[in-house]
């Protein structure tokens, strides 16, 4: 079954920077392709009449008034932060 | 054989708001690093955002300015890929319903770098646009000899993204382009565009091909610039580069490069294997905007832009085509213009002082036109002095300077100094008659023909006058007083 959806588990893997196993890509691909053949299901309602959408409520504009407010101080912003120095977040160098 | 250059450009745009895009933080720069921040922009679990109307104001507002088609309804989506300076793992911005498409920004002559002024190749060209949608700016970095350091109060503020089609020539439009754009967006208010501070950012796509080739080549896409003369400089050395590999017989990679500015190159930044995949779906925490509540507010807003300054100038105040683009260039120095021309009977005379001596006086004391130490009032006094012949145009230098060191105002210098023409014909008429009395020589040499000594006899009025009677009408005397 997991053959007919184009799900390639190693390159979605590497894109959200999971490291998986063989014999975890094959669980994934099985058991992710079943959960993308239960959703291609609504592929098979009817839908000429509908419009089409983004969002499921007919909702729109809503907006915020541009009026700044205060929030964290940095010692409260770095609270969770694994590494910080100079009020920084630290993290291993990165240079694109 | 002969190349030709197409360069797109993508021009990000930080929008002057006073909150942050999808959260109320300060959007302010030059604060102590992570002070500007809260649960939606450093991405912590269950924090939702919304929208910044005067945000979205603000980028419709550009779109009315360059003659863009706004959207009925436009949404945001999530561009998803890692990198520290992104704490939710995606950015959110506009994938396929953009607030704004097409469009154009004319290029204006005085928009060209100086030293190409007179060698511009299509002069009045307009570029076209692709689009323009408005995403959330990330953290800045800071790189030190072994770790990264994150500062997010720049994270999530507005950033608009402006990105033209490939129609860019040569370097000098380039230029003319991010001139002309950072122009109009001030004068909107939309952001003050600095480069070098980063308000306005630019990245360049650039390929060359063969003149007699017809779709475009490999397309190099150039990062890091942080002057517009440091993308002039960048894609002309890009290009030379890309027609130098085309000689030899290599073909041109699609990849990404950098700008390095002090060395005068660019250099492999990524190439094409290593492209991003980014995923892009509706963002579910926002729902869609339908522009058309936004849009009476903001066609209410559209101010006048310089091309149409341009054109009231040279019918309101009768200064050229050239004059009217300098003076509209800086919007400060259009406003200092018009109220200085405003009621005067010689506002070319006006524009002429600004243009050359006010402009040379403000850029060797290095100061801006708003810290002018004349205020326009003044010049316009000064040039009613000149036009009612009170003083004489070498005299209106002299008292210039002194306003510009003192600001005190043009009469008040003239009294002090004594240096008011004297136009009294009476006054003047007696000085000639001692002039011709006391110098019987020369006035017997004009007699006979020599008119060289109208010369010495006008310069001996002048220095019985002390130097105040007005030249013009001493020589109308003497020449009638001589021939009587």
């Amino acid at each position: 079954m997991a053959e007919t959806t184009d799900l390639d588990v190693a390159y979605v893997a590497r894109l959200a920077r999971l490291q998986v196993s063989d014999d975890e890509r094959r669980t994934f691909q099985a058991q992710l392709g079943d959960v993308l053949r239960y959703a291609a299901k609504l592929a098979e309602v009817n839908v000429q009449d509908v419009e089409a959408a983004a969002h499921a409520v007919p909702m729109f504009n809503v907006f915020r008034e541009d009026r700044p407010r205060d929030w964290f101080t940095a010692d409260e912003a770095l609270q969770n932060a694994p590494r910080s120095a100079n009020d920084l977040f630290i993290v291993t160098k990165v240079v694109e | 054989m002969n190349y030709i250059a197409a360069i797109g450009l993508e021009v990000h745009v930080q929008l002057k708001t006073r909150s942050k895009m999808f959260c109320a933080c300060p959007n302010a720069y030059g604060a102590p690093p992570n002070t500007h921040t809260c649960p939606t922009c450093l991405g912590l679990p269950g924090a939702l955002p919304a929208m910044n109307e005067e945000a979205l104001r603000m980028t419709v507002l550009t779109g009315l300015m360059l003659d863009c088609d706004i959207a009925d309804v436009s949404k945001f989506d999530r561009k998803n890929y890692f990198y520290p300076d992104l704490a939710k793992n995606y950015q959110i911005s506009q994938y396929d319903a953009p607030l704004c498409t097409n469009g154009r920004v004319p290029l204006h002559d005085v928009a060209y770098p100086q030293d190409a002024q007179t060698a511009i190749a299509t002069s009045g060209k307009t570029v076209n646009l692709v689009r323009i949608h408005l995403e959330e700016d990330v953290a800045k970095s800071f790189h030190f000899e072994t770790t990264t350091g994150i500062d997010f109060n720049r994270a999530g503020t507005p950033l608009m993204e402006i990105v033209s089609q490939p129609e860019i020539a040569s370097p000098d439009e380039a230029f003319a382009y991010l001139t002309s754009l950072k122009q109009i967006l001030i004068c909107g208010g939309i952001s003050d565009a600095d480069m070098e501070k980063g308000q306005l950012r630019c990245d360049c796509n650039v390929s060359v091909r063969a003149a007699t080739q017809a779709e475009l080549g490999a397309k190099v896409e150039i990062k890091n610039m942080n002057s517009i003369s440091g993308v002039r400089r960048a894609l002309r050395f890009e290009i030379e580069r890309q027609i130098a590999l085309l000689e030899s017989g290599a073909t041109i990679q699609q990849e990404t490069r950098g700008w390095n500015d002090d060395a005068g190159e660019t250099f492999l930044m990524r190439s094409k294997e290593s492209a991003h995949d980014y995923r892009y779906f509706p963002d579910p925490d926002l729902l869609p905007i339908a522009t058309h509540a936004l849009l009476a507010d903001v066609r209410a807003r559209v101010p006048e832009l310089p091309a149409a300054k341009r054109m009231r100038f040279v019918e309101q105040y009768g200064v050229s085509g050239y004059d009217a683009g300098v003076l509209t260039h800086d919007l400060a120095v259009a406003a200092y213009f018009e109220r200085a021309a405003e009621h005067s009977p010689k506002p070319k005379s006006v524009a002429n002082w600004i243009l050359n001596d006010l402009q040379s006086a403000l850029s060797a004391a290095g100061i801006s036109v708003g810290d002018c130490p004349i205020p326009p009032e003044a010049l316009e006094e000064l040039v009613g002095l000149i036009d009612a012949g009170r003083i004489s145009g070498k005299q209106a230098k002299e008292v210039f300077a002194e306003m510009f060191e003192t600001s005190r105002p043009a009469g008040v210098i003239v009294k002090e100094r004594g240096l008011e023409q004297v136009s009294d014909v009476a006054a003047i008429e007696a000085l000639c008659d001692n002039a011709i009395a006391a110098n019987p020589k020369p006035a017997a040499d004009y007699r006979a023909g020599n008119a060289a000594s109208l010369n010495f006899l006008t310069g001996q009025v002048m220095k019985l006058s002390k130097g105040k009677a007005n030249p013009q009408i001493v020589t109308e005397i003497l020449t009638r007083k001589l021939k009587e």
